[in-house]
């Protein structure tokens, strides 16, 4: 009985083993879960800001490293803070979204700038996002563009 | 003994003339905002309103002013407080008629009046967008004690500008009397706000 059931045990290990090793290049994005995704549309060419939420339903960390959009010509992950009454923003190169947890991109705190339209970007437009993580695997996210004096993604559904 | 005396004699002053002064007011006003009435000076500057028309602090007697430092390529914290105070103007209806928001770019190398009208526009239609010199703008943050500074730029001459918060409000007579930051509560700027335009009113 030993000796047939142990190829198959070895089997069974390599094959956990490929799982997790195809599994570390998709795991980050197949276990996020994007909500909540809005850009506020501001006039001419200037930078917009892209706010979501990300839910993370694994058992480990995910770092979201930033964004890429075809709309626009560069995206950079931000964190806008105030401290001593002053308000500044600063580039970060990750955002963590804990192990079965969420992640808050929202106004005055973390966002992603986008920088540069190629195109004109009017309220009402969806514009897909492809949201990059540290693992190299991407979400694409559509966001929805509103208009400059939105305070929030204005879901109907969007009471959490 | 004596030095010590002397220091003390500006405050004693300092206090008798509180005594005084609010001796002759009536009620102090139940605001919720932070009260600063009497300890920052007048609106009052010589700045270009997003129209292109040289304007100063004189141009905005008679309405509530609420005044913001901030520059068009802030994303994120700046178009938040615009909208926050869009929606609190919404609330108040028809007396937000008289009372305009008077945002003031601290980055006069990118933001024209241009510039700032199609801003501010995108927000309120009671919003002015002003703009200066660096010297001019200067002037109006320290009057204010506001402060601002341009970060360094990167290759493309990008670059960020930190700057105040703060939210100043002004009476109809040009009078300093709130600091709100822009986490205060809708329901407090609404609340203050509705004592200052329910004050004063032009008949």
């Amino acid at each position: 009985m030993k000796t047939t059931r142990l190829p198959f045990r070895h089997a069974g290990l390599l094959l956990a083993g490929l799982l997790l090793a195809g599994g570390v290049q998709a795991t980050a994005a197949e276990h996020v879960r994007a909500s909540h995704a809005w850009i506020r549309v501001l006039p001419g060419n200037l930078p917009a800001g892209a706010y979501v939420t990300l839910h993370n339903d694994s058992a480990q960390p995910v770092a979201l490293t930033g964004a890429s959009s075809a709309a626009y010509a560069e995206v950079m992950l931000h964190h806008s803070s105030t401290a001593g009454g002053m308000s500044r923003m600063s580039m970060v190169d990750t955002l963590t979204v804990p192990a079965h947890g969420e992640a808050v991109l929202a106004p005055a705190g973390y966002h992603l700038m986008l920088m540069k339209p190629k195109t004109p970007v009017k309220p009402g437009d969806t514009v897909p996002l492809t949201l990059k993580f540290s693992d190299g695997s991407t979400l694409a996210t559509d966001f929805a563009a509103r208009p400059a004096n939105a305070v929030d993604a204005g879901e109907p559904h969007a009471a959490h | 003994m004596k030095p010590r005396y002397l220091l003390c004699l500006p405050l004693l002053l300092l206090l008798a003339m509180g005594a005084l002064l609010g001796g002759c007011r009536s009620e102090p006003l139940p605001f919720r905002l932070t009260n600063i009435s009497g300890h920052m000076p007048d609106l009052d500057f010589k700045l270009t309103d997003d129209n292109g028309k040289a304007v100063t602090g004189a141009e905005y007697r008679g309405k509530v002013v609420l005044l913001y430092f901030g520059y068009t390529h802030c994303p994120d914290v700046c178009p938040l407080t615009l909208a926050q105070l869009h929606v609190v103007m919404q609330r108040l209806g028809p007396l937000a008629d008289d009372a305009r928001i008077l945002f003031v770019s601290v980055d006069p190398a990118r933001d024209t009046p241009a510039v700032m009208h199609a801003y501010v526009n995108a927000f309120d239609k009671r919003a002015v967008g002003l703009v200066g010199s660096a010297r001019a703008v200067e002037a109006l943050s320290k009057r204010y004690r506001s402060a601002f500074t341009r970060e360094p730029g990167d290759a493309d001459g990008n670059y960020e500008v930190s700057h105040s918060s703060a939210i100043y409000i002004f009476d109809r007579e040009g009078k300093a009397r709130l600091l709100a930051t822009p986490s205060a509560s809708q329901d407090d700027l609404v609340h203050d706000l509705h004592l200052l335009l329910d004050t004063g009113a032009t008949p």
